[in-house]
């Protein structure tokens, strides 16, 4: 437990790195103040609707607006004619149409744009647009799709990554070996805040855009080329963020609302409703991974080989890094000699599969932890006991080639999550209903309840790997009002729910000794921050934010030597004041500073990553990694096949806490969406179409699924990193699926090979069913 | 369509609402309290609760006409004289607020649940607020926020 590095830095000041500062954003929240993005009004504003395609596949013969345009306050109906610029967006990969013209390739798949005086106006209209549509038999199963003779979705083919790792002896043999088939469903982000926006037309010709998302300036990008307008013509700026979790990283409402908005020359409102939600942002692949381990008899792997299907559904987004990681962490946080992994990510008529927290790793550890269970079952030993045996540590070589760098704590994880203390046994006397699997719908008097005890490690990458130029901006403003120092900081960042606002205002407290903290409104006025994912905003603009402060308080010192005399390094910032070493004058900084401000703007890289090699997969393509462990508790009747979740721990290593509350609220967070996973959460397509977009069948964890928690917290500090932070959003997601359904095989003896897990697959209906 | 209605305490009107808007969207559109949320207008996630003549009612599930004439309180009406109520106080304490988008409703649902059950156990506030979705906290800094809430209630 080596303490994070600490620089010698200006004297306490409240509310700074390591303390749970109040969120800015806090109290206009519990208020009902806070503007999201669906909150937004504008005088004379219109509503936008998006029509959309009712098949999955298909060929569009013709598109009739004509009917639509009667209905009465309808402002605009606007089709892929009018997409003034580039037809196509993509995050990583161009290749989605702005609205449909041709082709159809999924469900939902947006034909068309309707603006009205009123959102049923524009509804109305949406339903009057005829399109003429040849209908296709849709192409679902992605291992048929990168079959030679499968119709071809793209010009590219339908195959849009395939990642190998090619590590070791192929041929080696093992005393044990052991083989699973595993799958992970479609998962939603299940995000509250509807996607939404206000697109405002500008007097020169440009658009302001206020939105939710979760990186600015990659939608800029992406609009200013399909609107058309050089990248300075197009504004935007953060709207409120009702959670993301990585379904606002690819465009939905953006480009369309703002085409109705030039078209009408009128502000347009978008907003979609549940059910649209559904249709109009990328889910989590689903994956089919099929996985071979080989060990001594003593229990050190041998070798894993792996192949991991994930289903891209029709379009690419960031389907290429979800394959990477997915090969990447495809064994675990293990030391393995011997790896051969192939992950293909691949186009199919399904609903397109992008970012959700995790990505490519949670489907893995699924797959991974279910099999080192069973590992441990061959080999009659202890689950856990196997895990550490195995464990990765600093200095560990990744299959990939590359050395873990920073703090590996595999074994200590799980060794506190082993020894935290067990909740009791049993159930109270008298039997309280609610405290059964399946609560007061529990139909039983808990005959055939058996407890489950589950564990799993996890862990991926933090920020942007293989390569990708991964940086984020800060500004600083340092100045002086009514006699006391100030400081503005202004990024990009977007807020998400996840804090990273407050740890903003944190890390400028701590380098200038300034409690006055303002956080601008984030918009494109300002260099990218890059996106809220990937774990990295705490580490990328925490750490632009403390060089931009760093080079602010260089320049306060300086300033500081020019009136007073000596050299900057003479002085030093105490409370608010500058202070010489060598004769103890001081100055405060407001007098200093007088109506003169500091402003400087940083970038903050991490270090270079590379990509992995397309034939072997070696190569440092990761900056650093985060690990979490779960154990899981379990109540599961049998019988009825209902499961209560008794607690969850977890134990996670966060380099360091800068708001200690914020990263147990993350930590319960990704759980929950990990229990979701292992339990409910599905979208369910059957030959295309989504069965079940809304909240009364697409499932999430309510207060009563979700357990008391234990949470142990470690700050080991990576040295590379400001203040040692490590991200914490992902890595508790990972380890709580497989934990979670450890516990229920350990409860009920049956393999649970698919997650979420089913009533019917607790009851064992479904144990030879191939799916 | 014309409506009246007394919204946290204030007599309001409604001039050319369509027959069929909620309650929440003439809350949210027309009146200009957009601080009951629209997560699913659906009536499965909670985030649009308000009180109609004192009862906790989805405001997405109400047609606007039939609070014609009623009192309907609104998240935006709990805060007194500018000071937060003290269960917003507990929420942002507790840490129960990350994107926020669950907390107006969670916070009419708990001051209803602390006015009929000052004191409630932990099985209790569960079942009250099994209703409203979060997606972000995984409940347990909400769940924090109530226990404070309902410690305070003992105290009184
Ligand atoms: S918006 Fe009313 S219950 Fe969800
Ligand atoms: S805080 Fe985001 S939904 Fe509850």
């Amino acid at each position: 437990m080596t303490p994070t590095k600490e620089r010698t830095i200006a004297p306490p000041v409240r509310g700074g790195v390591g303390t749970s500062a109040r969120r800015q954003d806090s109290v206009p929240k519990v208020k009902g103040e806070f503007a999201y993005s669906s909150d937004l009004w504008a005088e004379g504003m219109l509503w936008g609707a998006t029509v959309r395609s009712p098949h999955p596949r298909a060929a569009i013969r013709s598109l009739d607006i004509t009917d639509a345009l009667t209905v009465s306050g309808v402002h605009a109906v606007l089709t892929h004619e009018d997409v003034p610029g580039r037809k196509l967006f993509g995050m990583e990969i161009v290749d989605q149409p702005v609205l449909a013209w041709d082709e159809i390739r999924y469900e939902g798949e947006p034909v068309a744009l309707v603006a009205a005086d009123h959102p049923e106006n524009a509804r109305r209209a949406a339903d009057r647009l005829r399109v003429d549509y040849e209908e296709l038999p849709p192409l679902v199963d992605p291992e048929r799709a990168v079959e030679p003779d499968a119709p071809q979705l793209h010009a590219s083919g339908n195959l849009i990554r395939h990642a190998r790792i090619r590590c070791g002896d192929p041929a080696v043999t093992a005393d044990v070996v052991i083989e699973g088939t595993y799958e992970t469903a479609m998962q939603d982000q299940a995000f509250l805040g509807p996607e939404s926006g206000l697109a405002v037309p500008a007097e020169d010709g440009g658009i302001d855009l206020y939105v939710a998302t979760q990186w600015l300036h990659v939608d800029l990008e992406q609009l200013a080329a399909s609107l058309g307008l050089p990248q300075d013509k197009v504004r935007i700026t953060l709207a409120g963020v009702g959670g993301a979790f990585g379904a606002r990283e690819d465009l939905s409402m953006q480009i369309h609302c703002c085409m109705l908005a030039l078209y009408t020359g009128r502000p347009v409102k978008m907003m979609y409703s549940r059910e649209e939600s559904f249709f109009g942002h990328v889910h989590r692949h689903p994956a089919r991974m099929h996985y071979e381990h080989g060990a001594t008899r003593e229990g050190e792997l041998v070798y894993v080989k792996a192949r991991i299907v994930l289903d891209g559904g029709a379009y690419a987004s960031s389907s290429t890094a979800v394959c990477a990681n997915a090969t990447a962490f495809a064994c675990g946080p293990y030391e393995v000699p011997n790896v051969q992994v192939d992950a293909l990510a691949v186009y199919t008529n399904n609903p397109p599969c992008g970012a959700m927290r995790g990505f490519g790793a949670v489907q893995a550890c699924f797959a991974y932890e279910s099999q080192m269970d069973k590992l441990a079952d061959a080999l009659g030993m202890d689950p856990v006991e196997l895990r550490m045996k195995n464990a990765m540590s600093t200095g560990s070589a990744m299959p990939t080639g590359q050395i873990v760098e920073g703090p590996a704590p595999v074994a200590e994880l799980l060794r506190r999550v082993k020894e935290m203390s067990l909740p009791p046994a049993g159930h109270d006397a008298p039997l309280d209903l609610r405290s059964l699997p399946g609560g007061v719908s529990n139909t039983t008097h808990g005959e055939g309840i058996r407890r489950g005890v589950g564990y799993a490690i996890g862990f991926k990458n933090i920020a942007f790997s293989e390569g990708s130029d991964d940086f984020a901006t800060a500004r600083v403003r340092l100045f002086a009002a009514g006699g006391e120092p100030q400081v503005e900081v202004h990024s990009a960042a977007a807020e998400v729910g996840q804090g990273v606002g407050v740890v903003q205002i944190q890390v400028a407290r701590t380098e200038l000794g300034v409690e006055r903290v303002t956080l601008l409104p984030a918009d494109t006025t300002v260099g990218s921050a890059g996106s809220s994912s990937a774990s990295r905003q705490t580490w990328m603009t925490g750490g632009a934010v403390k060089s931009a402060c760093e080079a602010v308080r260089a320049r306060l010192l300086e300033r500081a030597a020019g009136e007073l005399g000596g050299s900057p390094s003479d002085f030093s910032m105490e409370g608010g004041k500058i202070v010489s070493q060598t004769n103890g004058i001081e100055v405060s900084i407001a007098d200093l500073l007088g109506r003169d401000s500091i402003e400087e703007t940083r970038e903050y890289r991490h270090r270079k990553t590379y990509p992995m090699d397309p034939e072997t997969g070696q190569g440092d393509a990761h900056v650093a990694f985060a690990f979490a462990a779960h154990r899981a508790i379990v109540d599961v009747d049998t019988e009825l096949g209902l499961v209560r979740v008794v607690e969850l721990a977890t134990a996670q290593d966060v380099g360091k806490a800068i708001n200690p509350l914020s990263v147990e609220g993350q930590i319960e967070g990704g759980s929950a969406q990990g229990l979701g996973l292992a339990l409910m959460e599905e979208i369910q397509v059957s030959n295309g179409r989504i069965r079940n977009p809304s909240f009364t069948d697409y499932l999430i964890p309510t207060v009563l699924d979700m357990p008391p928690m234990k949470i142990d917290v470690l700050e080991l500090g990576d040295p590379e990193a400001p203040y040692g932070v490590k991200g914490v959003g992902e890595a508790p997601t990972i380890s709580s699926t497989p934990a979670v359904i450890a516990a229920l095989r350990d409860a009920t003896g049956r393999a649970l090979e698919r997650a979420p897990v089913r009533p019917e697959d607790v009851v064992g209906l479904t144990e030879r069913e191939v799916r | 369509m014309h409506l009246q209605l007394t919204v946290n305490g204030n007599p309001r009107e409604v001039d050319g609402a369509w027959e069929g808007e909620s309650l929440l969207y003439v809350l949210r559109e027309r009146l200009g309290l957009p601080g009951s949320k629209n997560a699913c207008e659906q009536g499965e996630c909670g985030s649009c609760s308000v009180y109609l003549d004192g009862v906790l009612v989805c405001s997405c599930l109400v047609l606007a006409a039939q609070a014609a004439g009623r009192d309907v309180v609104t998240v935006e009406g709990l805060a007194e004289n500018g000071e937060l109520h003290p269960i917003q106080k507990d929420f942002v304490e507790a840490g129960a607020v990350q994107c926020g988008f669950c907390t107006p409703g969670l916070i009419v649902a708990t001051h209803e649940l602390l006015a009929r059950n000052p004191r409630p156990t932990d099985p209790e506030i569960r079942e009250a607020l099994a209703g409203n979705l979060c997606r972000c906290t995984g409940y347990e800094k909400i769940l924090d926020a109530v226990r404070a809430a309902a410690v305070r209630n003992s105290r009184a």
